[in-house]
């Protein structure tokens, strides 16, 4: 079980998560969660990645902190453009927020 | 004489001619006193010389004064005077004749509103005509040639509110121009010639000296070039002394005022030509001369004819000029020279106291009729004449004298020159025979006729009854500045002026002393010519007696008493067209505005029409037209195609494929991830495959 | 001095078209009249410069020993210089700008439309045709034949008669359609030339040793064509010639003097600056062109000036045939007796200088009547607008009214019909003397050029035919009843007229002067052409 395939098929498992709730979710808050699984998904494989194919220095480690950083920045970035939209259209819904449509 | 003295024939005219037209006005009449005195100081000098070249008669020429006038380097024309006896007898009669008209004018020309101009045209003239005389080359004679041609034109457009002067003044100047294009190209010819001969030279005495050195060397071409030189240059003399096919404008010129008929296209203008051919007799080769002789043949007997049924008195006299002058022209031809010369100086004395006379009498004619207020009739038509003889004694005598003169009556100076003239046309043919019979044909025919119309007009004016009575009345005898030049010149008609010798068979005196019997150095013998003219003088003169006596008899027959009606006789003739042709001028006028005239004119407005109407409305600016057009067709297809179809094309696909891919943009990002999701997976896939 | 006269001469017009500007802001308009005062003084200093250059000016000096000449460099990239001088050539044509530009300024003293655009605009063409007359390099030369152009169509389209912008168009394409050729031509001097240079001295030498071919023919065949052209119809040549009726016509009278005075001359100058010098092998290929040319210039000119009824037309086609001499007596070089190549090509050279005063008198006397009648015509035209007045004689019988102005005007005439004693009789004569001598062989071939000239002859009946014909037709007759009223010429006329008459009586009589000027030149130019050998085409 320890191998490399098993944290990979999680870590797709859970970007297909993720994309779906992208996908589908029309809450702005959800598809925010989704996304946050998008980013988890690669933290794995960067971790798996280190472990298994041997690597001194961690970087895969290193490079999933910064991703956990990145995403902490980004929820925060997302959270209030989602409180501003809340604000302007009284909903986080997103199919609402069309006003960029052709 | 010192050289510089001859300026003066130049200086005193010309200054004669800028003082009336400059100061002359403001003096009014009594400016002619400044003219008068100027010509009469020229008559002295001319005078002086030819005393002193009679007294000290050498063949030597004078040196002469030479101005450089173009220098180009090579090229070169300069200008001197020739002195020698011809130009000294020119001189006098020159000087004479103009300082006579002028006198005479002051009485002729009173009252006319631009009298000082008038006078200042005659020292134009004069002016002009002592540059011919003085001239030592071809180019300076052609300068000083269309100088009096000028002159010419202004004293026959003296009264130029008369259509007719107006118009006859043009035709003078244009008829004088088609013989100038000939001279020039004669000139222009013997210049070469003489280049390629190695000495460029266009003065007399150069030409006949190089020609008489080279002669012998000629090629049969070359002489074909000196003859065709010669011809050419003949045709200036064509022209200025109104030489058949040119004579057309002589008559016409009449519309001057009776002196300047008298000064310049009767006594020294129009002799110019004769004048001309003189000095370049020398190298006239025998061809050319020919060409001569036959030209002087047909004017003098042609223009005797249409002398015969002239009404208008100076019509009569300037047909007679031509004619006379075609005898001085055909003598030289028949390498008569010092006999063409000759008749040219008598008949300058004659042939001026004619026109004077004329003069006189159209003055008395035009005064007589402004005094009835009568100005209808015509002045000069001596159909209106008629017993002048014994209100106008001295007019009648001095013309009778000189038409005595003109017939060829012995001792009168007329006799002598015609005598000599025709002892050369009858040498002629005995020395070539064949066709050269129509010269002393002519020569004779024409004294025939001469004699007759001649004594005709001194019929007609002055004998019989008179034809206007009332117009009789008024007739009176001119004052003397008039009829004293009409003395003087009718003095120097005699033949005793020329010879100094009361025989007057024999021609020998001071004239046959100074004028030489003439050189020619390009194949002429003129030893030949003077035995053969010594040996005809004898047959020569018993023809020309019986000649004027048949003429004058004639006359007197048809106009003095009567015998035979002239009326029916004209009648008959014109039966045959003759006398028409006669009158008419042969319709040289006629056939000259028809085959000339008339097509130039045409040819002239066709072509403007062709170079503005066609060419240039047309052709020139079709491109612009077409340039404009071409534009309009470029901007149609710029804006319509280019611009509306291609460059807003490319806008409107562009804004139709963004009107298709519009859809797309559906603002729901869940749309734009699925994209980009299968645009991945699609990426992926495609990457996968290769 | 001797430095900077050449350089005046061209730039105080421009200075004072300058100070037009300047006077213009500050009270110009209230005073038109300082406008002319400007350029009186302008043109007047010019005309003194000119005449210091002249006395100070040595016939056989050559531009390369001129004091006058000066050479600096301006564009030094492409190796163009600003390189002028004046020579035997350039001397009369020099002058000629200066006198009738002095002339014509005076003469236009009655504009009344906007006096500071007319003489400021005046000022420019006079320093336009200065500088081409004075320049010694080809891009120089070329800048103020263009330059000349510009002012040359405003002072026609806005001055002018009835048809004018008409006229000023046609002049302007006309000549701009010229100028394409020869710039064709000069770039191609110029790059074929090595090292490459415009300097027209220089390419005395370099330009015959081009030895390129172009569709079969010698380059340099098809350079003196272009430059021909160009030139052609500035003279104008025929067929080139029709824009010269026109704009004659509709200009007003100083412009129809400068343009028949001064801008023929440069056509037929170029030729004797440009393409003899450069391109002497070539002028005995088209020696024989231009002596047909030219004598269908002088017999088709004189019978079109025959069938005018417009005075000013009249004298307009006078001008094609008077030019016409100038281009036989050009071709003429080519005679193999050397007075004859003399003959012609200082013929040429003096009808040029000679007909620009004869025909400014000329324009300037029409333009005297035209002030006073109002119209010109000999004839009214049968579809004139009066109807009364259509077909009928437009003058007549002024010879008693105006004597003076008769006089002056018989004086124009015969001097435009040639006759001795006036300065134009020389000049044509010595053409025709120069065509005449072309013997009937040169350069191995049979030449026709005498033939020709003989024909050309015949101008010498057809000029006077027109003259006279007009002369008869507007002075002779009686009084025409309508213009009992007119007054003589004016004295400010008489000051433009007559000294030009003074002139042409002068050089008449005494050519001297006008030869010692020109003729060391043109025997420098005859050797260069006669001692180069010719080449097949």
């Amino acid at each position: 079980m320890d191998n490399l395939s098993t944290y990979l098929i999680i870590s797709a498992i859970l970007f297909s998560l993720g994309i779906y709730g992208v996908m589908t979710r029309r809450n702005a808050v959800a598809i925010l969660m989704g996304i946050e699984l998008i980013l988890n998904s690669a933290n794995l494989n960067f971790v798996a990645f280190n472990r298994f194919s041997g690597m001194e220095k961690l970087e895969g480690q290193v490079f999933s902190i910064f991703v956990i950083v990145l995403a902490a920045a980004e929820a925060a970035i997302a959270l209030a453009i989602i409180i501003n939209l809340y604000k302007n259209l009284n909903t986080v819904d997103v199919d609402e927020a069309d006003s960029l449509k052709g | 004489m010192p050289i510089s003295i001859f300026t003066l024939f130049l200086i005193l005219p010309l200054a004669s001619f800028i003082f009336q037209l400059s100061i002359g006005k403001r003096i009014g009449r009594n400016s002619h006193w400044v003219s008068l005195s100027f010509i009469f100081v020229t008559l002295c000098i001319a005078l002086g010389n030819l005393f002193s070249e009679i007294s000290h008669h050498s063949d030597e020429h004078a040196s002469n004064l030479v101005f450089n006038w173009i220098d180009l380097g090579t090229f070169k024309i300069e200008h001197g005077f020739q002195l020698d006896s011809l130009s000294a007898i020119m001189l006098v009669v020159v000087s004479l004749v103009s300082f006579l008209v002028h006198l005479y004018s002051t009485e002729y020309m009173k009252g006319d509103p631009r009298y000082t101009r008038y006078f200042g045209f005659l020292g134009l003239f004069t002016f002009s005509m002592n540059g011919i005389v003085l001239a030592d080359n071809l180019i300076m004679m052609y300068v000083f040639w269309e100088l009096v041609g000028l002159s010419s034109y202004l004293l026959i457009g003296f009264w130029f509110e008369k259509d007719s002067a107006a118009n006859a003044s043009k035709k003078a100047f244009l008829t004088n121009r088609v013989g100038d294009i000939g001279m020039f190209l004669g000139i222009m010819t013997i210049y070469f010639f003489t280049a390629s001969l190695g000495s460029a030279t266009l003065s007399f005495d150069g030409i006949t000296a190089l020609f008489q050195s080279s002669f012998s060397s000629f090629t049969p071409a070359d002489i074909t070039i000196v003859t065709i030189a010669g011809v050419l240059i003949f045709c200036g003399a064509i022209g200025k002394s109104a030489q058949f096919p040119l004579n057309i404008w002589l008559p016409d010129a009449m519309e001057g005022p009776t002196p300047v008929s008298a000064l310049i296209h009767a006594a020294t203008m129009v002799a110019a030509g004769v004048y001309m051919t003189v000095r370049i007799f020398p190298f006239l080769t025998p061809q050319a001369l020919e060409v001569v002789a036959v030209v002087g043949a047909v004017t003098a007997f042609g223009a005797a004819i249409i002398a015969i049924t002239q009404k208008d008195i100076k019509k009569v006299l300037a047909y007679s000029t031509v004619s006379q002058l075609g005898y001085m022209v055909m003598a030289l031809g028949v390498g008569a020279y010092q006999a063409g010369f000759f008749h040219l100086t008598t008949h300058a004395m004659f042939k001026a106291c004619l026109f004077l006379c004329s003069g006189s009498v159209i003055h008395a004619m035009h005064h007589a009729l402004h005094h009835l207020n009568d100005h209808k009739t015509d002045p000069q038509d001596m159909s209106n004449m008629g017993g002048m003889r014994n209100k106008m004694p001295i007019t009648y005598a001095s013309m009778l004298i000189a038409t005595l003169a003109i017939a060829g009556v012995p001792l009168f100076s007329g006799f002598l020159s015609k005598d000599m003239i025709l002892a050369g046309t009858l040498a002629y043919y005995h020395a070539h025979h064949g066709w050269t019979i129509i010269l002393p044909i002519a020569g004779f025919g024409a004294a025939v006729i001469t004699a007759f119309y001649m004594f005709r007009l001194i019929y007609l004016t002055f004998h019989g009854e008179p034809a206007r009575k009332d117009v009789y009345d008024q007739i009176h005898e001119s004052p003397l500045p008039m009829a004293f030049p009409l003395m003087l010149l009718a003095g120097l008609s005699l033949a005793f002026s020329f010879t100094f010798n009361l025989n007057p068979m024999d021609s020998h005196g001071w004239f046959t002393h100074l004028i030489s019997e003439g050189i020619n150095v390009v194949g002429l013998n003129m030893s030949q010519v003077i035995d053969g003219i010594h040996h005809a003088h004898h047959d020569a003169m018993i023809i020309s007696l019986t000649v004027a006596g048949i003429g004058i008899g004639l006359a007197a027959i048809f106009y003095l008493y009567k015998l035979v009606n002239v009326e029916k006789l004209a009648g008959v003739l014109n039966f045959f067209g003759l006398y028409n042709l006669s009158y008419n001028k042969f319709y040289i006028d006629e056939i000259y505005d028809a085959i000339l005239y008339r097509p130039f004119m045409w040819f002239c407005n066709l072509f403007s029409w062709i170079d503005w109407d066609l060419y240039d409305q047309k052709f020139i600016d079709f491109w612009g037209w077409f340039t404009l057009k071409i534009s309009d067709g470029a901007g149609y297809s710029d804006y319509n195609w280019l611009d509306q179809k291609l460059v807003d094309g490319f806008g409107k696909i562009t804004n139709k494929f963004g009107q298709g891919l519009k859809v797309t943009q559906s603002g729901i990002i869940q749309n734009y991830l699925l994209g980009g999701v299968i645009g991945f997976v699609t990426i992926f896939i495609i990457f996968k495959a290769f | 001095m001797n430095e900077s006269i050449l350089t005046l001469l061209i730039f105080i017009p421009v200075i004072g078209a300058l100070a037009m500007l300047v006077f213009a802001q500050f009270g110009g308009k209230e005073n038109p009249d300082g406008f002319k005062w400007i350029a009186v003084i302008a043109t007047g200093i010019q005309l003194l410069l000119g005449i210091w250059l002249y006395l100070n000016y040595n016939p056989t000096d050559t531009v390369l020993t001129s004091a006058f000449t000066v050479q600096k460099e301006w564009i030094p990239q492409f190796n163009i210089q600003y390189y002028i001088g004046v020579d035997g050539l350039s001397m009369p044509m020099v002058l000629l700008t200066a006198f009738l530009s002095f002339i014509c300024v005076i003469s236009s003293w009655k504009i009344t439309k906007s006096p500071f655009g007319f003489f400021a605009l005046f000022l420019l063409l006079d320093a336009g045709m200065m500088g081409v007359f004075v320049s010694l390099d080809f891009f120089l030369f070329y800048v103020f034949w263009e330059v000349m152009l510009l002012p040359m169509y405003f002072l026609i389209g806005i001055w002018g008669g009835p048809q004018r912008q008409y006229a000023a168009i046609k002049f302007f394409l006309y000549t701009l359609f010229g100028s394409v050729f020869m710039l064709l031509a000069m770039l191609t001097l110029y790059f074929y030339s090595d090292p490459h240079t415009f300097n027209l001295i220089a390419l005395i030498d370099t330009a015959k040793t081009i030895d390129a071919t172009l569709w079969g023919f010698q380059i340099k065949y098809l350079i003196w064509l272009c430059l021909f052209i160009g030139f052609a119809i500035k003279v104008p040549v025929f067929p080139f010639h029709t824009w010269l009726p026109l704009a004659h016509v509709e200009a007003p009278t100083a412009i129809s003097v400068i343009l028949a005075g001064v801008l023929l001359k440069m056509g037929t100058y170029g030729l004797l600056r440009i393409s003899y010098p450069l391109l002497p092998g070539e002028v005995y290929h088209f020696a024989t062109i231009l002596a047909v040319l030219g004598v269908i210039n002088i017999i088709w000119g004189a019978a079109n000036a025959i069938a005018q009824i417009d005075l000013k037309k009249m004298v307009a086609y006078s001008s094609v045939s008077h030019m016409g001499y100038v281009i036989l007596g050009m071709a003429a070089v080519v005679s193999n007796s050397k007075a004859g190549a003399e003959a012609g090509m200082n013929g040429a050279a003096m009808q040029m200088f000679n007909h620009g005063t004869i025909t400014a008198m000329l324009f300037l006397l029409v333009g005297v009547i035209y002030d006073k009648a109002h119209h010109r015509y000999i004839f009214f035209p049968k579809d004139y607008k009066d109807k009364a007045l259509a077909g009928k004689q437009g003058f007549g019988g002024l010879g008693a009214q105006m004597p003076i102005y008769s006089a002056l005007m018989a004086m124009a005439f015969f001097a435009g019909l040639g006759l001795p004693a006036m300065s134009g009789f020389i000049s044509e004569a010595l053409c025709f003397i120069g065509g005449f001598s072309v013997d009937t062989t040169f350069a191995g071939e049979s030449s026709i050029i005498r033939i020709l000239t003989i024909i050309g002859t015949l101008g010498i009946l057809l000029n006077a035919i027109y003259f006279l014909r007009a002369f008869q037709h507007v002075f002779f007759g009686k009084l025409n009843e309508k213009y009992k009223e007119l007054t003589d010429i004016s004295l400010r006329e008489l000051v433009c007229v007559v000294p030009i008459a003074l002139i042409i009586l002068i050089l008449g009589i005494y050519p001297a002067p006008l030869i010692e000027m020109i003729a060391p030149t043109f025997s420098n130019l005859i050797d260069l052409i006669q001692s180069t050998p010719i080449m097949g085409i």
